[in-house]
């Protein structure tokens, strides 16, 4: 049979689908002749940043990777936690900037998809999402098309698959305006014994084919997550897939229980690059070799090439090596959930992936040098020349009235309830849901047990523009911060490294202080990273977003009893300031959404005085002291002081505090307000005062009105018109 | 209480009401499969929310031509008790062991948060434990729940009295009109009906999910505890 008319192979061909010269010419190397089209193909795929890491590699190596709970790190499709009473918890974060961009309905809804799939292929069942979201500014062009359609596209997955969406950031920025964020987090929860690998082993065991079936949809989607946009992007629409959340959920079900049969030795779902990654990634891990019979594929449509096959990332398809002998036991459970499967081939010792289609060799690779010895970049690395302009301290104008400063800011999309989102997903669903979206850290029931599970995600781009080390390490400390605030002790966390196009030096040297600054928070901390997923590539017509690491971080609470919440609760209570105040204003949302001016160093993170107020936090919160905690960041004081009032049931505050002015909006960090029943007061001021934080009582709960002394002056603002800016600010914005 | 939790592929909170049925009830629960035409003796039905097989034909289009709902049928004609939830209420409507259908919310999006209930009825196996005029707190979580039927059905399911909660204010007041109240638009601001027999109930809110202390709120759980401990003796009496 004549193959179908492709390219020729050739070091321009190679080039079309984003192999270099140099790595067109290291696989001649490897295969000691020229490619063929599907080889090339294959290799594209798996060199491509997105697959290969190629250019983070050498700096993602500095992150801590262990720690006590740590059971399985960096390397697999989610990283896994040890969380006590015999649970494990398995989470992870990717991004899917691209696609969503291109096409935002299906883009999201694959995101999810994919990351879910991620979770419950280690054998964990899903029980939460989360999503770290980057817009443009609103008027931008088709912006609110993409806000729109990102968001149906998260919860029209997640709802249908039954996964509580309980958190996650919104952020609206310009440098967003052509290359939007979408990073999609999931955690699962298994019991400790029953997680699985994807490591094929085992010669003679067979591949087996589960899900849906292959079509074109997606070809050299990798390839295309690997490069920078520009006019041309538009046409890039055929890569885009489309997502099926029922196919998903019954290939969850059918997955977990097929898992409890003990016929799978490893299981991979196919992602990024699908068959090619997920078969190649499973072998290179187990060092084994493969036999693809690609005539065996279930197709959507006749007539697909092996180069198509093998590049197609059709969703919601899996990828399994069963035990041999036991294929038909695995069949059944499927095939009661209505997938089809297919045996595809089988695990051998040679170490090469052989491909046959209709009797012929169509690939004939080895396994190894491809994925394990895949190309590795240190990228040039230069330091912006204007450093020390960036770094210049601002000039900051004081506010003529707080009050009115703080309607503004409440009125900003950054600051307003995001409610408009988060209404939209299904957030209470499988009934673990302690606390939901709106507060500093969502947290889930751990059923059987007196224990929960924390999750927020955290990240400041603006902090991360004017100075990455610092940017890095401020979002590991406000996501500890923002765990601490209810109860949680950090065990891990995953991350979604959003950066420009890693050929530029200034991008390199963002992604490699970046990386060091978290790696210095996480050490300090004590938080390993545990899995994470990086997102190069990130501009388009040659201007970069701003470096956006956004980290996901998972906590455990021992016990859920006494949780405070993150709003005021009850009048009378007597609200507690925690933390050192400093005027620091580099890169505030006082200056650059109030006054226009986004320049100077970001505050000072000091992780031993973070360290500290965690620390505090989570001991008063477990002797029950708390009704509120909520701490301090973007916008400062005053900002998380009116997010306080906005509970349930809005309640006013009456606060004396020596912040004067702008100073009210500082974003010092390593701060939080509290509040405690008249009666634990001391303790509270004792326990700080031990623990070496700086604790001030500054008022009290009560009336219907935000009134705060400072500097001699008083101003005063009904919660009731705070509230109504804050919570319809969105919508309006969106012109809804 | 022998009780039944109906899976179709794509329920997702076949688990949720199953775990309150089961662990906060105390009773004996069994999950009924979709190809199956038996009910395995089970005395009350419940239909749980997701979407059953996909739903991307009208909701509960297709599951209410599954084997399962020829014997949850025959289980109704014979007074046994069903409960439809969320997309198991959108099934009911489609199997026509209730009347009306769904239309999309009126915003056209999904939404998922708490709303308030009050209780038109408390005569019923499912509402005997409540208190008439009684609001309960109660989260939903769907894209198709505008009830909608015809002015003259409508008036005969009011005659009937066989609207058994309807979306108010906190206070307890109709604000049919105020989608900060009614969220879906739902006609009357339907949110739950039941058949003329009074023993088959439709409501889109999840009472499953507000039936634990640790969950903040248990306002469903009065709910479920009255359809468990309803019995065929208190069903019977208050025919």
């Amino acid at each position: 049979m004549t193959v179908l008319q492709e390219p020729a192979v050739t070091p321009e061909t190679a080039r079309s689908i984003g192999l270099t010269e140099e790595e067109f010419e290291r696989l001649r190397k490897i295969l000691g002749r020229d490619p063929n089209w599907t080889e090339l193909g294959i290799t594209s795929a798996l060199w491509s940043e997105h697959c290969s890491y190629k250019s983070s590699k050498i700096y993602l190596r500095e992150f801590p990777t262990e720690g006590p709970h740590v059971l399985q790190g960096p390397g697999e499709n989610a990283g896994v936690v040890d969380i006590g009473h015999g649970f494990v918890a398995v989470f992870k974060m990717e991004s899917h900037n691209h696609p969503s961009f291109i096409e935002p309905y299906q883009g999201s809804m694959t995101g999810v998809g994919g990351i879910l799939r991620d979770i419950f292929t280690m054998g964990a069942r899903p029980i939460a999402c989360m999503d770290a979201l980057r817009f443009g500014e609103i008027d931008a062009p088709r912006m609110r098309f993409l806000i729109d359609g990102v968001v149906r596209g998260i919860g029209d997955y997640g709802n249908c698959v039954g996964i509580p969406t309980v958190g996650g950031e919104t952020g609206f920025h310009r440098c967003y305006n052509g290359n939007i964020l979408v990073n999609a987090f999931a955690l699962g929860v298994a019991r400790r014994e029953r997680i699985f690998h994807a490591r094929a082993s085992g010669a003679g065991n067979p591949l087996l084919y589960v899900g849906s079936r292959t079509g074109r949809d997606g070809i050299h989607g990798a390839t295309m997550a690997s490069e920078s946009f520009d006019k041309e992007s538009e046409q890039k629409r055929p890569t885009v897939q489309v997502g099926d959340p029922f196919t998903e959920k019954i290939l969850l079900e059918a997955c977990l229980e097929a898992m409890r049969t003990g016929a799978i030795v490893a299981i991979q779902d196919m992602g990024a690059a699908g068959l090619t990654s997920s078969t190649f990634e499973m072998a290179g891990r187990g060092g084994t070799g493969l036999r693809l019979d690609l005539d065996n594929v279930p197709l959507r449509q006749p007539g697909l090439t092996p180069y198509e096959m093998m590049l197609s990332e059709s969703q919601e398809r899996m990828v399994l090596v069963a035990r041999k002998g036991r294929e038909e036991e695995l069949e059944k459970v499927f095939r009661r959930w209505g997938l089809e499967v297919a045996n595809i081939g089988e695990v051998t010792g040679t170490g090469r992936a052989v491909l046959t289609w209709h009797g012929e060799t169509a690939a004939d690779i080895p396994i190894q040098p491809l994925t394990e010895e895949a190309p590795v970049y240190r990228r040039p690395v230069a330091e912006p020349s204007d450093l020390a302009e960036r770094w210049r301290a601002p000039e900051v104008p004081q506010p003529s009235d707080p009050r009115e400063s703080l309607e503004r800011l409440l009125a900003t999309p950054e600051f307003a309830s995001k409610a408009w989102i988060w209404t939209q997903y299904d957030h209470t669903v499988r009934t673990n849901t302690v606390r939901g979206p709106g507060g500093d850290a969502a947290v889930l029931l751990l059923k059987g047990t007196p224990s929960g599970l924390a999750i927020t995600c955290d990240v400041n781009p603006v902090y991360c523009y004017f100075d990455p080390r610092r940017g890095g390490a401020q979002a590991v400390a406000e996501a500890v911060r923002n765990l601490a605030c209810v109860g949680a002790e950090p065990v891990g966390l995953t991350d979604c490294l959003n950066f420009g196009n890693p050929e530029r030096p200034e991008i390199s040297w963002q992604f490699r202080e970046a990386v060091r600054g978290m790696s210095d928070a996480c050490r300090a901390l004590g938080v390993p990273v545990i899995s994470g997923n990086v997102s190069f590539y990130n501009e388009t017509e040659g201007a970069s977003i701003y470096p956006t690491p956004a980290i996901a971080m998972v906590g455990v609470i021992p016990n859920l009893t006494g949780l405070p919440e993150a709003f005021f609760q009850r009048e009378g209570d007597r609200v507690i300031l925690l933390g050192e105040d400093r005027s620091e204003f580099g890169g505030a949302a006082y200056l650059r959404l109030l006054h226009g001016i986004e320049q100077g160093r970001p505050p000072e993170v000091d992780l031993d005085a973070e360290l500290r107020l965690a620390k505090l936090l989570r001991s008063l919160i477990a002797r029950g002291l708390l009704g509120t905690a909520h701490d301090l960041s973007e916008g400062g004081f005053l900002i998380s002081l009116a997010e306080a009032c906005f509970g349930r049931r809005p309640l006013g505050v009456r606060i004396e505090v020596p912040l004067t002015g702008a100073d009210l909006f500082s974003e010092s960090q390593g701060r939080a307000i509290v509040a405690c029943q008249p009666a634990a007061l001391d303790r509270v001021l004792q326990a700080a005062e031990e623990a070496g934080v700086p604790a001030r009582e500054i008022g009290e709960t009560g009336g219907d009105v935000l009134e705060v002394r400072s500097g001699g002056e008083t101003f005063r603002a009904p919660v009731a018109g705070l509230h109504e800016i804050w919570s319809t600010a969105l919508p309006k914005a969106l012109g809804l | 209480m022998k009780c039944g939790v109906v899976v179709f592929p794509g329920s997702n909170c076949d688990h949720d009401i199953y775990h309150v049925l089961k662990h906060v009830l105390q009773q004996d629960v069994t999950f009924l499969w979709h190809q199956d035409d038996t009910l395995q003796g089970c005395e009350l039905v419940v239909l749980p929310g997701g979407f059953a097989y996909g739903d991307y034909l009208r909701a509960g289009a297709m599951a209410a031509l599954s084997p399962v709902m020829g014997a949850v049928k025959r289980h109704a004609e014979a007074g046994g008790l069903v409960l439809g939830i969320c997309n198991g209420f959108q099934v009911l409507l489609e199997a026509g062991l209730i009347p009306g259908a769904m239309r999309r919310n009126q915003n056209l999006r999904f939404l998922c948060r708490d709303v308030y209930l009050r209780v038109e009825r408390t005569d019923l196996p499912f509402t005997w434990k409540l208190r008439e005029g009684q609001v309960l707190r109660i989260p939903i979580a769907h894209g198709e729940g505008n009830y909608e039927d015809s002015p003259e059905r409508l008036d005969v399911l009011e005659a009937n009295r066989q609207v058994v909660f309807r979306y108010v204010t906190p206070e307890g007041a109709r604000a049919d009109a105020d989608h900060q109240w009614n969220p879906n638009g739902a006609a009357r601001g339907i949110a739950g009906i039941c058949n003329p027999g009074g023993n088959v109930l439709g409501m889109m809110p999840h009472p499953e999910r507000c039936s634990e202390p640790i969950l903040g709120n248990t306002d469903g759980l009065t709910l479920l505890a009255s359809a468990v401990e309803a019995g065929s003796q208190v069903l019977g009496a208050r025919r």
